[in-house]
């Protein structure tokens, strides 16, 4: 059940220090040997602890640029947040021209991906066929903290694949149609995060993405910047697809905004989306949809984007009133009915914070958990490498750190000792032994 | 195994922190999705009670390999009516509780609903003892 997540660490920069063990989500790192380890199974790629180190040593890890060369037929899919990175740039059709100036073949948009999720949401839920209030599927970091640590609510996640996955899907579609080996066409996500890495690598709901890599945005908005720099006003081609409100997904409430819910709630950052989680399982919360995703300001805030997120938040508004009297859009459509958007299989529940398979003995070490937790300084510390006084009980009941690695409790154990050494130096030999002192039993 | 909270009362702000940490546990047991959230659901309605009708209390909690059994206990002002204040929609929360959003008369309505026992005793000017139980064994 071990997924290899996007998420990881730079070995050489980091220092040791405690700052991503205490804003991690999941409790999924651990500072040992004087390095953070991310437990595999519990990340869920949300890129708070790249965001909070101050060494830079996390990094989201997308494929190698080189990679395209992999393929005869190359083809871009970016995601929307591309278009708000550029200053000044309102016209989309100009950072799409700049791609296939890179080396693309074609590009078609995520944003055309979302508008058709959009319209599949929209009915399955007039169809009835998902279980109120739902919560968006579009962000996987979100979809893994559910499976992780909200498994009550998996009934509530919209059963419908990403727009990334959707537009890859028909690409490929009309791509062979037109009559190209599908092997000679690599598809390149843009992307503005790790957890869609992870998300193409190993999705949840189907066997195989249609995504042959991911290159991170900030890599690719390098390339783009000189191209954009050149590109004269006639060499523009009108190649958007994607409407105004398939763009606007990249922003927190775009989705909503999009399938026009009236009774929802959009959340972004992931603490304050936990809230809202505990909430809704606490059946507190009164309303259709959940727009929820992971970054603040949504995927404007992913951590593989250039711009500072308020800023192109504001950009993406400049877009969209661009869009409303400028826009200018491809005649081209490759959408097909045959083209499924559903999840072939169920969602997992990760129980990954469960102790042991076996309820006697998770009970059991439920038990011995409490009962060293009642005796450590419960001040969350953090030195001993676990986040909490908590954690740390669990580590030790779980064999992956000792009692010791807790300084007051080393500290506890050296006064101990050191009072028995006291006692055994107050020990003097026989032979200068005076009557009732230094004695045992005297 | 055996848990105890203590609940405030007149802490509106941070309401649900026992529940929110039970839920923690049962998770880590790895206790059934649907078992979990009946359980969460119930004794979140009896912390909510507690603290905003009867000036906080505490819980004791037990989970055997049978059952999740959930004991709130208060020194409140105890519930005249049972039969009454079982009603839907029958509330007599404060007017600032209501303006926190609680007071919508469906607390004990819905923790009937969510757990399979459930037994509430009251002593007027006492306090009143509510008593949950989900069974585990329902659940594949
Ligand atoms: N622990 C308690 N102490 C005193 N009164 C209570 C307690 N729990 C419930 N009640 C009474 O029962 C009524 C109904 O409770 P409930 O169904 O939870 O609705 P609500 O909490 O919204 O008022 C309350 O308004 C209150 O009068
Ligand atoms: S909010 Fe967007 S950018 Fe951030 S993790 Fe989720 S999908 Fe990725
Ligand atoms: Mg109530």
């Amino acid at each position: 059940m071990s997924y290899t997540h996007s998420v990881t660490l730079d070995w050489e920069k980091c220092i040791g220090c405690t700052d991503c063990i205490k804003r991690c989500p999941t409790e999924a790192i651990r500072v040992r040997n004087s390095k953070a380890e991310i437990m595999n199974d519990r990340c869920i790629d949300c890129g708070n602890c790249i965001r909070v180190c101050s060494s830079h040593a996390k990094k989201a890890t997308t494929d190698p640029i080189e990679m395209m060369a992999d393929y005869k037929y190359k083809v871009a899919i970016p995601a929307p947040t591309l278009y708000t990175q550029f200053k000044k740039l309102r016209n989309p059709n100009i950072i799409l021209t700049a791609l296939k100036k890179m080396g693309f073949d074609e590009v078609f948009e995520v944003a055309l991906g979302a508008d058709v999720v959009t319209e599949y949401s929209k009915l399955l839920v007039q169809e009835k066929k998902v279980q109120l209030p739902m919560i968006s599927s579009a962000c996987p970091a979100i979809v893994h903290l559910v499976q992780m640590r909200f498994p009550t609510l998996i009934p509530n996640i919209m059963p419908v694949i990403s727009p990334k996955e959707a537009i890859a899907r028909y690409a490929r579609n009309h791509l062979v149609k037109k009559g190209i080996p599908s092997d000679d066409i690599g598809i390149f996500f843009i992307s503005p995060c790790g957890a869609k890495v992870t998300d193409t690598r190993d999705p949840e709901v189907f066997d195989t993405s249609m995504v042959n890599g991911v290159f991170s945005m900030k890599e690719i908005y390098l390339y783009l910047v000189p191209i954009i720099r050149e590109l004269g006003e006639d060499e523009v081609e009108v190649l958007q697809m994607g409407s105004a409100n398939g763009i606007g997904w990249a922003a927190i409430g775009g989705e909503s905004t999009a399938s026009e819910v009236y009774n929802r709630v959009a959340v972004d950052g992931i603490e304050n989306v936990i809230n809202i989680l505990e909430r809704m399982e606490n059946n507190k919360l009164d309303v259709e949809f959940v727009e929820a995703l992971a970054c603040v300001n949504g995927c404007l805030g992913g951590p593989l984007t250039v711009e500072n997120s308020f800023v192109a938040t504001n950009r993406m508004l400049k877009i969209r009133k661009y869009l409303q009297f400028k826009g200018k859009t491809r005649d081209l459509n490759i959408l097909d009915s045959s083209v499924s958007l559903d999840w072939d299989r169920q969602l997992s529940n990760k129980q990954v914070m469960k102790l042991d398979e076996d309820m006697f003995k998770a009970l059991e070490k439920m038990e011995r958990m409490e009962a060293l937790y009642e005796t450590l300084p419960q001040i969350d510390c953090g030195s001993c490498g676990s986040p909490t006084c908590r954690s740390f009980a669990e580590d030790v009941v779980m064999e992956h750190a000792r009692i010791e690695d807790c300084i007051f409790m080393l500290r506890e154990q050296v006064r101990k000792m050191a009072e028995d050494m006291v006692k055994l130096a107050e020990k003097l030999p026989p032979s200068i032994r005076t009557k009732g002192k230094g004695g045992e039993d005297e | 195994m055996k848990m105890h909270y203590d609940v405030e009362g007149g802490e509106f702000i941070n309401v649900g922190t026992a529940s929110s940490q039970f839920k923690k546990t049962l998770k880590m047991l790895g206790i059934g999705a649907d078992i979990i959230r009946r359980i969460s659901i119930s004794m979140y309605e009896a912390e909510i009670n507690m603290v905003i009708h009867a000036n906080g209390g505490s819980i004791d909690t037990e989970i055997t390999p049978e059952r999740i059994h959930v004991v709130l206990q208060d020194q409140g002002p105890g519930i005249e009516n049972l039969d009454l204040a079982m009603k839907a929609g029958y509330s007599t929360a404060s007017r600032q509780a209501r303006e926190m959003g609680f007071g919508a008369g469906m607390g004990l309505q819905n923790m009937k609903r969510n757990c399979d026992e459930l037994q509430i005793s009251s002593v007027l000017g006492e306090g009143t003892r509510v008593e949950i139980t989900v069974y585990l064994n329902q659940e594949s």
